[in-house]
């Protein structure tokens, strides 16, 4: 039996659940959807969760690699009463969303990306997010809403 | 383009006087069908019936605001705006499909497949722009697929909004009207001293105001208007339109709400994988089934034989599992005998070779014919030789093909990210041998569509394995899957030959294209420059040969079909011919576009030249086209007209010795008549930047023995946020009836940054991708 600690809430899986890629089990066993699947292997960011506040590509990693650690999914990221993150709400406010696939993971990267550099440049926000695959191409967007998103921040720090 | 062009396209020649077909053998009709169905909806979307606009000629805003009652009233409009869901209710306004008014707010539908095109925020915002609605009081939901009800329902062509555009005005005048009715009966004065505004008729001489929503039981007691009755909106009185308005879905997708047709759950839903021969086509011989059904949370691995045709069923395995994981581990596990007889046997590089011969030749069919062009080269000052070709490539969406579906008592419900849910029901309906009726679908949000998901291969997949399992499953397609069974977009060969006067001016013009046909007797969607491609209609002498290989592999529409290399093409070509006649490139494109004048008699939706040289001017001016560049870093324009949009753009682009290169900036000018969502059309414009740059830089799918030779995004790059460029995009707000921006923006991307490139370098890319001339960012 592993207990995996997700969003604050504790989930116990199964032994064959313990080797499946942590997508997966987000996915199929805790009705997690909104971490996405785009290539399966590493390339694409779509699955990007927070394991402990650092960004992780989730079909890459058993879910038995997180046990004793904090998942944060997108579904965890707004308070308990439904208040949004300055991420979240200038990725609204910016509009940034084409078809919104790759958002999850763009979302999750910039999280992580801002809690660990309050004020990135434009240079260290590239570098953070080259590893975000957008195929409709919201790029500029993306990095706008990373910089409203680290202003605000800035103001209510 | 000029539609005598169109009707003088030339016979076939026989084999025997033509240029190629020799030693490639014909297949049976019967081989040609299986692709009738999918080439079918690629015909439906790229020409469709109801465009509005053609009969109105000499174009003019008083005569558009005229004729749209009569447009309006049109058979299939009026039919679907008197056409009321199944849910309707007498304690609500609803005096269409579209909308719907109760004490508890407005909710307005959103017709067609949302695939990250922006239309299911942009069409409900038309409704509420003519019905006076406060967008804030508006929640839009999702339409149930009705075609009675809401009219074609699908998103491809960039349709959604001209195809819409006086329906769904029309949906929220009619609304509108019903409301001030009622209001003038209980305010009892004339209708005509009350307007709307923010959800509320307001009576300006009292200053009485009522709430739509409290209007909405007795404005049901009147008659719905009759469409040819309403007076719409003048565009100087929009408050709505043309504003930045975030989509409707963000909320939600911030929040990772369940949305797309991934997401998708039923009870007792299984997770399910389709394998099939690598070589589209190939059947099942046999394969390990005993070992496969023994894996771990397996639950029933079949195989299925398929129904023949091409972007519906074809033979494969099913493994049905308790887990996605479950499934796509068994699957890597199978070991397959595939029966080849009937696989694509297709070679990238045989046809290579192919086409290095025949472009030698003259081509199979001359498909324009303006003019003497050889008599043109004959005269000619100066005459210029380019070859130029391109890769195929794939559609590559975000979000892997899926499908979740639900066989029950002889009738199937599928819930599915597809663009043409429509046709998705007769395909169904098709493989399963049971009524359309029986057939239902929801649509859901979709992780991107470019083309892909108009063809449904997986919905069928998905209806067949619940039907042979016998209870829900959701088909997940790996992102290897979706690499190997895409409908890919076809790669192509020109030889041109181009001519100047002695003034420097272009005199002739040949486009020798060879593309690819399935063997049904025409090219392949996406592949056939016979409709008229520019500069065919505009020069004095220009010709377009046309030849076609034989391919077994389907091909399919992806983003702007044949645009999107055409444009590479010949603004390319269009450049070169303009260096070598030492003459500015803008000064030689505006002269080939000529004076003001539409190119097609009667049709709105065709080139205007006009628009063309004003797009061209704006970018060119908004870039500061002729400044002196530094070393090593030049500007490329290039202009292409597409769905109806007309785009030119200039690129500023560095080049290293490396030939690294650097987009510093993307200038964008558009018409594409009103611009409904200003954050939505911008974003389009954006997003078709970066694909096209994505695509030109190093996209490229080859095939051999009919297999793909890329698995995933490490053998085909997508563009990433270092690379992207600044866009400074200006659209041009004319008053000419709107079109989607889905694709006109991505055409004129290419050739901008390859003239960009020779301008820096004085090195001519006639190739894509580019990384094949050793180009990289
Ligand atoms: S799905 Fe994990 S990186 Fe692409
Ligand atoms: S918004 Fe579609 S992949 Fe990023």
């Amino acid at each position: 039996m592993l207990r995996l600690n997700v969003n604050g809430k504790v989930r116990e899986l199964s032994d064959d659940e313990a080797s499946t890629p942590l997508l997966w089990v987000l996915r199929d066993a805790l009705g997690l959807t909104g971490t996405k699947f785009g290539c399966g292997v590493s390339i694409c960011g779509a699955c990007t969760v927070l394991l402990d506040g650092e960004p992780i590509r989730s079909c890459s990693m058993p879910a038995s690699a997180a046990s004793g650690r904090d998942v944060t999914t997108i579904e965890g990221l707004a308070s308990e009463d439904g208040e949004l993150t300055p991420v979240q709400q200038a990725w609204i406010d910016l509009d940034v969303a084409q078809c919104g696939y790759c958002q999850t993971g763009q979302i999750m990267g910039a999280t992580a990306l801002l809690q660990s550099n309050p004020k990135p440049s434009d240079d260290e926000i590239d570098a953070a997010m080259a590893g975000n695959i957008c195929r409709c191409g919201t790029y500029l967007r993306i990095r706008k809403a990373i910089k409203q998103a680290a202003g605000n921040m800035g103001e209510s720090a | 383009m000029s539609s005598s062009i169109l009707a003088r396209g030339i016979p076939s020649r026989s084999p025997a006087e033509g240029s190629l077909a020799r030693g490639i053998p014909s297949r049976s009709p019967a081989e040609g069908s299986r692709y009738a169905a999918m080439e079918a909806v690629f015909d439906a979307i790229a020409h469709p019936a109801q465009v509005p606009g053609p009969g109105l000629a000499k174009f003019s805003r008083r005569r558009f605001m005229q004729a749209t009652g009569i447009a309006g009233g049109g058979l299939m409009l009026g039919f679907v705006l008197k056409a009321k869901p199944a849910h309707a209710t007498p304690t609500a306004l609803q005096p269409n499909a579209f909308l719907r008014i109760d004490a508890d707010g407005i909710l307005l539908y959103a017709k067609n497949p949302e695939i990250g095109q922006g239309v299911k925020t942009s069409l409900p915002m038309i409704i509420a722009e003519e019905l006076d609605a406060a967008w804030d009081d508006v929640v839009v939901r999702q339409a149930p697929i009705d075609g009675a009800a809401f009219g074609p329902q699908f998103a491809g062509g960039s349709m959604s909004v001209p195809m819409n555009w006086d329906t769904l005005r029309q949906a929220g005048a009619a609304a509108r009207t019903m409301l001030v009715a009622a209001a003038a009966r209980r305010l009892r004065v004339p209708p005509a001293e009350l307007s709307t505004r923010d959800s509320l008729v307001v009576h300006a001489a009292s200053g009485k105001r009522i709430a739509y929503k409290d209007l909405a039981n007795a404005a049901a007691e009147f008659p719905v208007p009759d469409a040819s009755a309403l007076k719409l909106k003048d565009r100087r009185y929009y408050r709505l339109l043309g504003t930045r308005v975030t989509g409707v879905d963000n909320d939600a997708l911030v929040r990772g709400q369940p949305l797309f047709g991934i997401d998708q759950a039923v009870p007792g839903m299984k997770y399910a994988v389709y394998q099939k021969c690598p070589a589209v086509g190939g059947g099942v011989s046999s394969f390990n089934r005993d070992a496969i059904a023994k894996m771990p949370g397996v639950r029933d691995v079949f195989a299925l034989e398929g129904n023949g045709k091409f972007a519906e069923l074809l033979p494969g395995i099913a493994i049905v599992a308790g887990s996605t994981w479950a499934a796509i581990r068994a699957k890597r596990e199978l070991k397959v005998e595939w029966s080849l007889d009937q696989a694509a046997k297709d070679s990238w590089s045989d046809s290579a070779r192919k086409a290095e011969t025949l472009r030698h030749v003259p081509g199979e069919k001359r498909v324009a014919d303006d003019g003497d062009v050889d008599a043109a080269f004959a005269d000619a000052d100066t005459t210029l030789d380019a070859y130029y070709a391109y890769r195929f490539v794939s559609h590559a969406q975000l979000e892997p093909q899926n499908c979740t579906a639900w066989w029950r008592d002889g009738a199937v419900e599928l819930w599915a990210p597809t663009q043409t849910p429509d046709s998705g029901i007769k395909a169904v309906a098709g493989v399963l041998g049971i009524d359309p009726s029986k057939v239902t679908v929801h649509q859901t949000r979709i992780g991107g569509g470019f083309g892909r998901r108009l063809y449904n291969d997986f919905m069928t997949e998905a209806a067949a394995i619940s039907k042979r399992y016998g209870g829900p499953i959701k088909l997940q397609w790996t992102r290897e899957d979706d690499m190997s069974h895409d409908l890919f977009r076809a790669g192509g060969f020109h030889q041109l030959r181009g001519s100047l006067d002695a003034e420097g001016r272009v005199s002739g013009w040949r486009d020798r294209f060879i593309t690819f046909t399935h063997g049904n007797g025409r090219p392949v969607s996406g592949g056939d420059m016979s409709r008229g491609v520019f500069p065919a209609g505009l020069l004095p002498n220009c010709r377009i040969e046309q030849t076609a290989l034989e391919w077994k592999t389907p091909c399919g529409a992806w983003r702007a079909p044949g645009s999107n290399v055409f444009g590479f093409v010949v603004q390319g070509f269009l450049h070169e011919l303009a260096v070598a006649a030492g003459r500015d490139h803008l000064e030689v494109l505006l002269e080939v576009l000529g004076g003001p004048r539409w190119m097609e008699e009667g049709n709105i939706r065709a080139l205007h030249t006009g628009r063309a040289a004003d797009v061209v001017k704006l970018a060119a001016k908004k870039a500061g086209w002729g400044r002196k560049m530094p070393e090593g870093r030049g500007l490329g324009l290039a202009f292409y007209f597409s769905h109806a949009g007309h785009f030119a753009e200039v690129a500023d682009v560095s080049v290293d010795a490396n030939r690294k290169i650097t987009v510093h900036n993307v200038t964008v000018a558009a018409d594409v008549g009103p611009i409904i969502n200003l954050s939505g059309a911008e974003n389009q414009v954006e997003g078709s930047v970066v694909d096209g740059l994505s695509a030109m830089l190093g996209q490229s799918v080859t095939f051999e023995e009919g297999v793909v030779q890329q698995s995933n995004f490490e053998s085909y790059p997508m563009l990433r946020m270092p690379h992207t460029p600044n866009v400074d995009i200006h659209f041009i707000d004319s008053d000419y009836p709107p079109t989607g921006l889905g694709e006109p923006a991505l055409p004129p991307l290419a050739p901008a940054v390859c003239n960009a490139i020779y301008a820096a370098t004085g090195e001519r890319i006639r190739t894509l991708p580019i990384s094949l001339e050793g180009y990289s960012v």
